[in-house]
């Protein structure tokens, strides 16, 4: 039982890290807490399952139009709605209601669009990997996959390619990095079109484990993400990625019956913020944030 | 459009407005004079309405004595949460606040034996009981409308709502005038400098998150009262922006804004349940309820972008930043 929880929270934990990682890089370079990230990902997912399901298209090949979607669609809002922001010089509180409010809109237009009922992915849900005493299903093996080739090339990218490391130097200090000669509008459109990567396959995955999802499902799965961003220390995406991952086992073990009886599995949310206040007890600042007069 | 001139249209709308300003008054508090990003606010609302109809239905109080004691629970929660939330950065504590929301929703949909489950206070009693709490309100309604020789119980209650909503409004204004009031000013301006002067920060934020969340309690049980039954989806995160939405909207930092905003979002929230003209008309029911929430999100991001000070408020004490 305790090796199929872990693998349950592998899965689940690659799927929040990957979001993490799209909601810390914006906030490092914006300060923006996009609090509409879980509905790119439900746009991601849906956009997917228009060309996976009624156009017939494979489910990879799907993935990669909504990953693509989901990443013009954060342009698009960049140009339409943060540049002005920016151009105003606003402050957090600006940049977060505006992002509830942009919530608002694109949940309710993927629910015009969509309806509410319940969407699956053409993938057959069956078949089953054993592999010791573990049973994963054809869809968790597949996040497993994607998410490690995930982690794998986002770590590359941040630490060894040309506009990784600028992202990150931004990230840092935005005042000392433009100074240096960082071309700072190219690099928040390479900052979005990243995030909105990361918000479709995030969102596909998350589908694909949950096997039936709707317009409503990013926002649930939107809280476990910020909070392991915060766990992380926020704006740290190689802290988002470990948050992520520790908060899925922990969520996924927290069930565990040796464990106490286990808690009850409607409360896998709650652990995650459980865990995450029992954190920032010890520090105020994330596990990997550095404490920083502000 | 002959909806829109039925008076019983407009009570609703105006006991929805009333609600709403109890409701944001607090987040005007916490946000406008102290500074403070309180996400969470319709958590403190739920648990004033709950512990309200718990106390009641389950337990056989009287209103009287469960109503009062739902305002104290939600300001002890207000309490409760703020020890630990304060010490945090100010972005941390609002998505804190958030997920504490959340907690209070998910525990209110999974603990049947307190709560009623998703079900809601529906659950609660025997069939019968849950509907009328124990009828003492609704009496003291029937004879507030008695009284007042109206009709209608929604006229009866816009006037219990806005009675209740000036005497709060009034409270509150002249509490933001006192010493008292304006060191929550200066924590807003200058939380460092409020310190060096002596003044002790965290007791004074601790004291306006417990106020504000006593406020949405009482939002809460006139929440309870006027729709008879609820839910815990009644109290989603929607419910805290809408707030948010009415403090923006009305003036950052001015406690007579705050019915201001409520009365332009309680027209928007109503009114747009007629939007049945062409071409709208051919969407369906629920589909025109998503449009709603499309007009309200587009509010929010046009005040943001085009008049963050609100319509209210002035430009120079206070500017969303």
């Amino acid at each position: 039982m305790f090796w199929q929880l872990l693998a349950n929270g592998l899965v689940t934990g690659s799927v929040i890290a990957i979001a993490a990682v799209g909601v810390s890089l914006i906030y490092g370079i914006l300060r923006l807490v996009n609090f509409a990230y879980g509905d790119f990902m439900a746009f991601g997912a849906l956009v997917t399952y228009s060309f996976n399901g009624p156009l017939g298209l494979g489910i990879v090949v799907s993935t990669v139009l909504g990953m693509v979607a989901t990443a013009i669609l954060s342009l698009v809002l960049d140009a339409a709605l943060w540049r002005p922001l920016r151009a105003r010089r606003a402050g957090f509180m600006s940049f977060f209601l505006a992002s509830i409010g942009l919530a608002l809109v694109l949940r309710q237009v993927l629910l015009l669009a969509y309806g509410p009922q319940p969407r699956e992915y053409d993938v057959n849900p069956f078949k089953v990997y054993v592999i010791g005493s573990v049973r994963l299903s054809q869809a968790q093996v597949i996040t497993i996959i994607v998410a490690a080739a995930a982690i794998v090339a986002l770590g590359i990218f941040l630490s060894r390619s040309t506009v990784g490391r600028t992202m990150r130097a931004l990230a840092d200090d935005r005042a000392l990095a433009a100074i240096a000669g960082i071309d700072v509008s190219r690099v928040i459109a390479y900052t979005w079109i990243l995030s909105g990567l990361l918000a479709g396959v995030a969102g596909v995955l998350a589908g694909l484990v949950q096997t039936t999802f709707d317009p409503n499902f990013g926002f649930q799965l939107l809280l476990p993400v910020f909070a392991a961003v915060i766990l992380g220390g926020i704006g740290n995406a190689y802290g988002a990625l470990a948050g992520g991952l520790a908060l899925g086992i922990a969520m996924e073990l927290s069930t565990w019956s040796s464990f106490f009886g286990g808690v009850n599995p409607v409360y896998k949310p709650v652990v995650a913020f459980g865990v995450l206040a029992a954190a920032l007890m010890v520090r105020p600042q994330g596990l990997f944030g550095r404490a920083r007069v502000v | 459009m002959s909806a829109l001139a039925s008076g019983g249209f407009w009570a609703f709308v105006g006991v929805v407005a009333g609600i709403y300003t109890i409701f944001a008054l607090g987040l005007q508090v916490q946000f406008g004079f102290a500074g403070l990003l309180n996400f969470g606010q319709v958590a403190f609302m739920a648990i004033g309405a709950y512990t309200m109809a718990i106390l009641v239905v389950k337990e056989g109080w009287s209103t009287w004595l469960a109503a009062p004691l739902g305002v104290v629970a939600a300001a002890a929660a207000g309490l409760l949460l703020g020890v630990p939330a304060l010490r945090l950065r100010a972005d941390y504590f609002a998505i804190v606040t958030i997920a504490f929301s959340e907690i209070v929703r998910y525990v209110a949909t999974n603990e049947d034996s307190l709560t009623g489950g998703s079900q809601g206070t529906i659950a609660l009693g025997k069939v019968g009981v849950a509907a009328q709490y124990n009828g003492q309100w609704e009496r003291f309604q029937a004879r507030v409308q008695g009284w007042l020789g109206v009709s209608s119980k929604d006229v009866a209650m816009l006037v219990i709502v806005w009675i209740v909503a000036t005497i709060l409004l009034a409270l509150v204004w002249l509490a933001v005038r006192t010493p008292w009031g304006r060191v929550l000013r200066a924590i807003r301006e200058d939380e460092d400098a409020a310190a060096s002067l002596g003044k002790n920060v965290p007791a004074y934020k601790l004291q306006v998150l417990a106020l504000g969340s006593g406020l949405a309690g009482i939002a809460g049980l006139f929440y309870a009262w006027q729709f008879s039954f609820f839910s815990p989806d009644d109290f989603a995160p929607l419910l805290t922006f809408f707030a948010w939405m009415i403090v923006i909207l009305g003036g950052l930092g001015r406690i007579w804004a705050v019915p201001v905003g409520a009365g332009v979002f309680g027209f928007l929230f109503a009114g747009t349940r007629f939007l049945d003209f062409r071409p709208l008309s051919y969407l369906s029911g629920a589909d025109r309820a998503y449009v709603r929430l499309i007009v309200i999100g587009l509010v929010i991001i046009g005040l943001v972008l085009l008049r963050p000070q609100g319509i209210l408020g002035k430009r120079d004490e206070m500017v969303l930043e």
